[in-house]
């Protein structure tokens, strides 16, 4: 019985280091051939194109998903987290009820429906209020991607938020500061740890994410730009996948997009790792 | 007289936990509330600065008159009051910052932002607290480092950094070593050459030991309040005689 446990923790070990595996032996020959400086830092991605040489630079792509993720960031944490100190310490029992459910019912949300409301209600929005040939941009990607990041901000942040002792709360007032001043110099310093969690699981969800953003984003493999069609590494790899013929060069390099962005979440890993002792050392 | 109570009384819902509590608290005296637990001397500390306003269910009517302002005047500035009245807790409770950090807390808040400024005002609060010589060279070190009696000093400095008049003391020394509970008595009687101490303690002999006055709480009245050397040596209150010679309590 012990033996069954066992084997089926090993699935998940087995797996993780299966995919490792796989995608450094089938990531690594498109870097070889075409030479690491070459593919990360190229500008240009040309994969099929048979009248000139064929060009696989993939840094549209990394600046891309970088450019989203930040953008992603910059508005999605000040929203998150004043919502979660409004939800932990400001609002009263039912309203803080009902933003709870909301952010459970938007973090529940598939992420195709993100991106088929995204194309329908922001894409033309976009369009019509910059006057653009196209709404599908690297701004409604940001937009989308910063509302699917607020669960993750507001429920790590809420609950960092609310586990800080009542007491340095009544330290600070009892010193004659406001209830706002509380929560910004004590209150959310005290819950530092949590809330870089927070941010982090953020970075990451938004850096994996391409079922939604692939539909509003244009999809076009431009440097990145706030009213340019772009696409990010995930994009490129679902939307190119499915043509790239097997054994080419092509699907070579979509293989090298997945090592680059494994190794991005795998170095977002290490930080959250690295967030989350500290916060044991603190305690 | 520094504090002037009339008519105060207090609800928490329907529980009515002070009543028609009438005292006066003279200026550069320590004042001892004393009483067994659930008295409502704690209570009654609390809304001395207006802390009570934080709990939603409490009630409150009466006056309790400062510097000439009924502090439940609705015009009242609570957080101008709590500058003016500061309070140390049961609990020492710095923030999980640094020492300096702790201290200068109060009068960053209030606007001070010179530095030369802010590191005098730090090490002044240290030395009235008396533990300027133990933590000098670690200004920088958590204040979280800090030993149990250490960290209620500091607590007290961080009090005083914003110039209070009144300084409450929630039962400050009931958590510490009985060393430490003798330094912050020490303390104490120093403090009163320049602020008003106002204490809860649940510890009679703490209570003669340093303080002037003392108010003798049961079941949310207040039963006797006079010096500290005639409320002990004779009590008028057959209910203070009862509590100080140990019957009850």
């Amino acid at each position: 019985m012990k033996m069954l446990f066992f084997l089926c923790g090993l699935v998940s070990v087995g797996f993780v280091l299966c995919i490792s595996i796989y995608l450094f032996v089938a990531g690594i020959p498109a870097f070889k051939v075409i030479g690491i400086s070459d593919m990360l830092f190229g500008k240009v991605w040309l994969p099929t194109a048979s009248t000139t040489e064929p060009s696989f630079g993939i840094l549209p792509f990394i600046l891309t998903s970088i450019w989203g993720t930040a953008g992603a960031i910059m508005i999605g944490v000040p929203i998150g987290l004043l919502t979660a100190i409004y939800v932990a310490k400001a609002a009263p029992k039912k309203v803080a009820t009902a933003i709870r459910t909301s952010v459970q019912l938007l973090a529940g949300i598939p992420s195709v429906v993100y991106g088929m409301i995204g194309m329908v209600v922001l894409v033309p929005l976009i369009q019509r209020t910059f006057d653009l040939t196209s709404g599908a941009t690297l701004m409604a990607a940001i937009i989308v991607l910063a509302i699917m990041i607020l669960p993750s901000i507001i429920n790590v942040s809420e609950t960092a938020l609310s586990a800080v002792p009542a007491e340095y709360e009544e330290a600070s007032m009892a010193l004659g500061a406001t209830k706002e001043e509380t929560w910004f110099r004590v209150t959310l310093p005290a819950a530092r740890s949590g809330v870089a969690t927070a941010i982090v699981l953020g970075i990451g969800r938004a850096i994996g994410e391409a079922m939604a953003i692939i539909m509003v984003s244009g999809n076009v493999a431009n440097m990145p730009g706030l009213f340019k069609s772009v696409r990010f590494m995930t994009t490129a790899i679902a939307s190119e996948m499915s043509y790239a013929a097997v054994g080419s060069l092509h699907r070579d390099a979509l293989f090298s997009i997945g090592l680059v962005l494994f190794l991005f979440i795998m170095l977002i890993n290490l930080g959250l790792k690295f967030f989350i002792r500290e916060k044991k050392e603190e305690t | 007289m520094i504090i002037n109570v009339q008519k105060l009384n207090l609800w928490y819902a329907d529980n009515h936990a002070l009543k028609d509590i009438s005292m006066d608290v003279p200026r550069n005296q320590i004042t001892a509330l004393i009483g067994p637990s659930g008295c409502g001397k704690s209570t009654f500390l609390k809304t001395l600065n207006r802390m009570q306003d934080l709990n939603p269910i409490v009630r409150i009517e009466g006056e309790v008159w400062y510097n000439g302002n009924n502090i439940y005047d609705p015009k009242m500035d609570v957080t101008d009051l709590r500058k003016h009245i500061g309070m140390v807790f049961q609990k020492a409770n710095p923030f999980p910052m640094s020492i300096y950090d702790n201290i200068a807390y109060g009068p960053r808040t209030h606007g001070i932002r010179a530095r030369a400024k802010l590191d005098a005002i730090v090490e002044k609060a240290l030395k009235d607290a008396a533990i300027w010589d133990e933590v000098k060279d670690r200004l920088r070190k958590p204040a979280l480092s800090l030993s149990g009696g250490q960290q209620q000093r500091l607590c007290i400095a961080r009090a005083l950094a914003v110039e209070p008049d009144i300084l409450l003391m929630d039962e400050a020394t009931s958590a510490l070593d009985p060393i430490s509970t003798g330094r912050i008595e020490e303390l104490v009687t120093q403090l009163k050459k320049k602020y008003t101490v106002i204490m809860v303690t649940h510890n009679m002999q703490q209570a003669v030991r340093i303080s002037d006055q003392c108010a003798f709480f049961l079941l949310g009245e207040l039963i006797e309040y006079s010096d500290t050397s005639t409320l002990f040596s004779t009590p008028t209150d057959k209910r203070t005689e009862d509590y100080i010679t140990g019957r009850f309590g």
